[in-house]
């Protein structure tokens, strides 16, 4: 392997490397870091952000954007916690299907009437709360425990969280539908140029229409998740999980103008956010200084800055990860 | 006419449309044009930047709705309303500017839109050997698995041939394929082309160029202001006869000049104002030194991949050249960035104006001041009457045929956005221009003209640094000739020693006189 082969290769495995020298620093640090509780727990809280983040990921890569994910989720919560008792497999469906809906709309916006993602999005953002606190009366919405519903969030399968199993899943899905099927590689086509897609007589709006589908789908999951886990709809939660996907799906290389993108890398994303969070957290623990919740914001951002800024002086002196197959 | 061109169609025709109408915005693009293509046949489609060319093929498939017209495509009537349904149905096309994603794989590019699956899923193994095959046919070693914007635009090119010909379609249309290739590359497509034809496959070849037409093509349609003005066998017209009907008008051909570089008057010619000694960077250019004097063409010549365009990258500041040097204007010259090299006084149109140049959603004046923004701006105000008449002073001197300064450079046929872009340089009232194909995509009448255009800038003094793929121009246009070849400049001539033969052995074989001393 030639220089700047490898540098180019760690410009798109940047973010793993960087997620590596993370759980490396908290294991030499902390007692409690790499136990079984902590981890667990990492996973379980986090897989409601990597199925966000996977479905921003996708609308990304077409060059959109989805700014809708965290009040899909909250929405996606409440329905699930009110259909709760009526079954688990209800509650779930109902979540999901909830944030089908605002994916449709979404989709129907952006590529039939053809209003930018941005704006679309935007509006779809505070449709979709108003619709949630609509529905929970202003208040969170307790689940049913007697149907199982909180199984969903909160127990284990061979020892591993449900939430996690499902967030791997879903990734699998993802990096197949990527790399392996056709409408994976016309999603990164449309964002690398539309109007050749078309020219190529792919179809590029049907392509868009399901991307900003998976992505509501995904944040309804997401908030079945949430209800699930904390036992009740959450119709105010979900601020700001937009930003925290984007900052996932870019710390993955993924460029925001489309046409570049890796699901794995974006996994990575989600969990180097997550376990910094985690990270700090223990320090805080430790006891030594006290960081306050706007320290750890301060902190994160910095921290993603420098991923990110190293990331671009990687791969711009090699070249853009074009697969990861 | 009327009767000859029915009597065509009712041939046995593969493709027949009659009567098609589309408007833009009003202003008619084509006005009951008509174009029919035989099976097996390979017919030429000609006329002027503007005609309407590219514009009748987008409605042949599908990619704007006709206003009125009819099409019959394999017996029946033709009805598509997207690109994709066109393919489906066996028409094939290469779009004008290069169509294709940059960031994917020269596989993906080649594939999307019928990939071969195993089990269900894409299967990549037979896909790059898919790839590999089809760029074999046409001489193109290169690795499939890069993303396509590594390559350079006549591996673009072929790559988007390649894609077109995989489709096993009844009709391939290529709409100016051969502008970006070299001579070498553009016999590699004509083989493939009568291949094509043998298999029973027609063509529809659009090209500036005329003379590459008798090599191929059977039939040859000319259009004029949306219109189709005449069908005829290529053999049974001449290349007079061509340019006539192009322009319509009656023409005689200039006294054994192919290009409207006049002979130069040696007296004007000033100064070194460029000087270059050993440029390097990396394979592609590894010892290049040339010299341009004020008020001088000078010319650039070597097959594609010898590094004219690399080296004029080096002395516009785009790259950093890792040996050599370069004097400007009396001062050591080491742009970073390409502001320094405007700041220092150069222009540089660049080869591949979709990319590098043109942005598509400015308007035309927009698009010509944005080099000239700075300069113009100085004191804080953009002077709106000295910018209104530098743009239309070019758009009158270069012939671009636009609806007026407002049009958004989107939506001018190929060539007039290639115009707008040289536009835009000269604009600059640089002292060194690099102007790379300048002529490209541009049609036989508009080519005189900038040619005349630059050698009167020349006059003035402009030093002109031209790199052109077509010999001629370059032999007739530039006082002094430097050959590059793989990355090394092999020879100078000046302009009595630059005949073909001369330029195209060193070109070839780099076996040429030594390279001269720099000129005093
Ligand atoms: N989208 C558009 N909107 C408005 N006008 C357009 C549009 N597309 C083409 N035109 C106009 O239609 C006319 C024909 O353009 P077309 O691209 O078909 O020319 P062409 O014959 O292919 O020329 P060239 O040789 O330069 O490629 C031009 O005057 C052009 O400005
Ligand atoms: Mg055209």
């Amino acid at each position: 392997m030639t220089r700047p082969r490898l540098i180019s290769l760690l410009g798109s495995y940047g973010v793993v490397l960087a997620l590596l020298l993370l759980v490396l620093f908290g294991w030499a640090r902390y007692d409690y870091f790499l136990g079984f509780f902590n981890i667990t727990s990492v996973l379980r809280y986090n897989s409601m952000f990597a199925l966000v983040a996977l479905g921003m990921c996708f609308v990304i890569m077409t060059g959109g954007i989805d700014l809708s994910v965290g009040s899909t989720a909250a929405l996606g919560s409440v329905v699930a916690a009110l259909a709760s008792p009526q079954g688990a497999w209800i509650g779930l469906g109902a979540g999901v299907g909830a944030g089908l809906c605002v994916g449709l709309i979404n989709a129907i916006l952006v590529t039939r009437l053809k209003i930018m993602p941005f704006v679309a999005t935007l509006a779809m953002m505070l449709a979709a709360s108003g619709t949630a606190l609509l529905l929970a009366d202003n208040q969170s919405v307790s689940v049913s425990y007697e149907s199982g519903f909180t199984s969903i969030g909160q127990d284990n399968f061979l020892g591993f969280p449900i939430p996690a199993w499902i967030a791997i899943m879903a990734y699998v899905v993802g990096w197949i539908v990527v790399n392996f099927t056709s409408t994976g590689r016309g999603v990164l086509a449309v964002g690398g140029n539309e109007d050749a897609t078309r020219l190529m007589g792919l179809p590029a709006d049907r392509i868009k229409f399901l991307v900003y589908l998976a992505s509501g789908g995904l944040a309804g999951l997401a908030g079945v998740i949430l209800a699930s886990q904390f036992g009740a709809g959450q119709p105010i939660e979900g601020v700001g999980w937009e930003l925290f996907a984007i900052a996932a799906v870019v710390v993955g290389g993924t460029l925001l103008t489309g046409g570049v993108g890796s699901v794995g890398a974006t996994l990575a994303g989600v969990l180097l956010l997550g376990i910094l969070f985690n990270v700090l957290n223990f320090e805080n623990g430790k006891g030594w200084i006290s960081l306050s919740a706007y320290w750890q914001s301060v902190i994160r951002g910095l921290f993603l800055l420098v991923v990110v800024i190293l990331q671009a002086k990687l791969s711009s002196r090699g070249s853009v990860a074009v697969r990861d197959y | 006419m009327r009767s000859e061109l029915a009597f065509e169609m009712n041939t046995n025709s593969l493709l027949s449309m009659t009567g098609i109408d589309k408007r833009f915005a009003g202003i008619p693009a084509l006005a009951g044009a008509s174009f029919a293509v035989g099976r097996g046949e390979v017919h030429a489609l000609i006329g002027q930047n503007g005609a309407g060319k590219s514009t009748l093929i987008k409605v042949l498939t599908g990619y704007y709705k006709r206003d009125a017209g009819e099409v019959v495509f394999d017996g029946k009537p033709f009805e598509v309303s997207s690109p994709q349904q066109a393919q489906a149905s066996g028409i094939s096309t290469i779009y004008q500017e290069i169509n294709l994603v940059p960031y994917r794989s020269i596989t993906e590019n080649i594939c999307l839109g019928r990939e071969a699956r195993r089990y269900g899923l894409l299967d990549w193994k037979r896909m790059h050997q898919e790839a590999e095959a089809l760029l074999q046919r046409f001489n193109v070693r290169a690795d499939v698995r890069r993303p396509l914007m590594e390559f350079n635009t006549a591996t673009q090119q072929m790559v988007a041939i390649a894609r077109a010909i995989g489709f096993s379609a009844k009709l391939v249309i290529m709409d100016e394929p051969t502008s970006s290739l070299d001579e070498r590359e553009v016999a590699v497509l004509f083989n493939v082309i009568r291949q094509l034809k043998q298999e029973g496959v027609s063509v529809v070849f659009v090209s500036h160029k005329l003379d590459e037409l008798y090599e191929v093509c059977d039939r040859v349609t000319i259009m004029r202001d949306g219109r189709t003005v005449k069908t005829a066998a290529m053999n049974e017209i001449d290349k007079i006869g061509l340019v006539s009907a192009m322009l319509g008008r009656a023409i005689e051909r200039a006294e054994g000049h192919a290009t409207a570089f006049s002979d130069r008057d040696e007296k004007k010619i000033g100064k070194v104002l460029l000087s270059a000694e050993n440029l390097a960077i990396n394979q592609i250019v590894q010892d290049v030194s040339f010299n341009v004097r004020s008020g001088e063409i000078a010319g650039f010549a070597g097959l594609l991949g010898a590094g004219r365009t690399e080296t004029a990258r080096l002395v516009f500041g785009i790259d950093r050249p890792r040996a050599g040097t370069m004097i400007f204007n009396g001062q050591t010259f080491d742009p970073h960035k390409p502001s320094d090299a405007i700041a220092a006084g150069m222009g540089f149109c660049t080869e591949d104006r979709k990319s590098e140049g043109i942005v598509p959603d400015m308007s035309v004046a927009e698009n010509m001041m944005l080099a000239l923004m700075p300069k113009l701006s100085k004191s804080g105000v953009i002077d709106d009457k000295a910018q209104r008449d530098i743009v239309e002073r070019f758009i009158r001197q270069l012939g671009i045929k636009c609806s007026g300064p407002d049009q958004k450079v989107r939506e001018l046929s190929g060539g007039n956005q290639q115009k707008v872009l040289l536009g835009r340089w000269l604009a600059m009232n640089p002292r060194l221009l690099i102007l790379d194909e300048p002529t490209r995509g541009i049609d036989v009448g508009a080519k005189g003209e900038i040619q005349a255009l630059i050698k009167t800038l020349a006059d003035q003094g402009l030093a002109v640094l031209m790199i052109s793929s077509e010999l001629e121009e370059v032999i007739e246009g530039a006082d002094r000739v430097f050959v590059l070849r793989e990355g090394i400049s092999v020879a100078e001539f000046d302009r009595d020693e630059a005949t073909e033969d001369a330029v195209m052995s060193a070109m070839a074989h780099g076996s040429a006189p030594t390279i001269a001393e720099a000129a005093p």
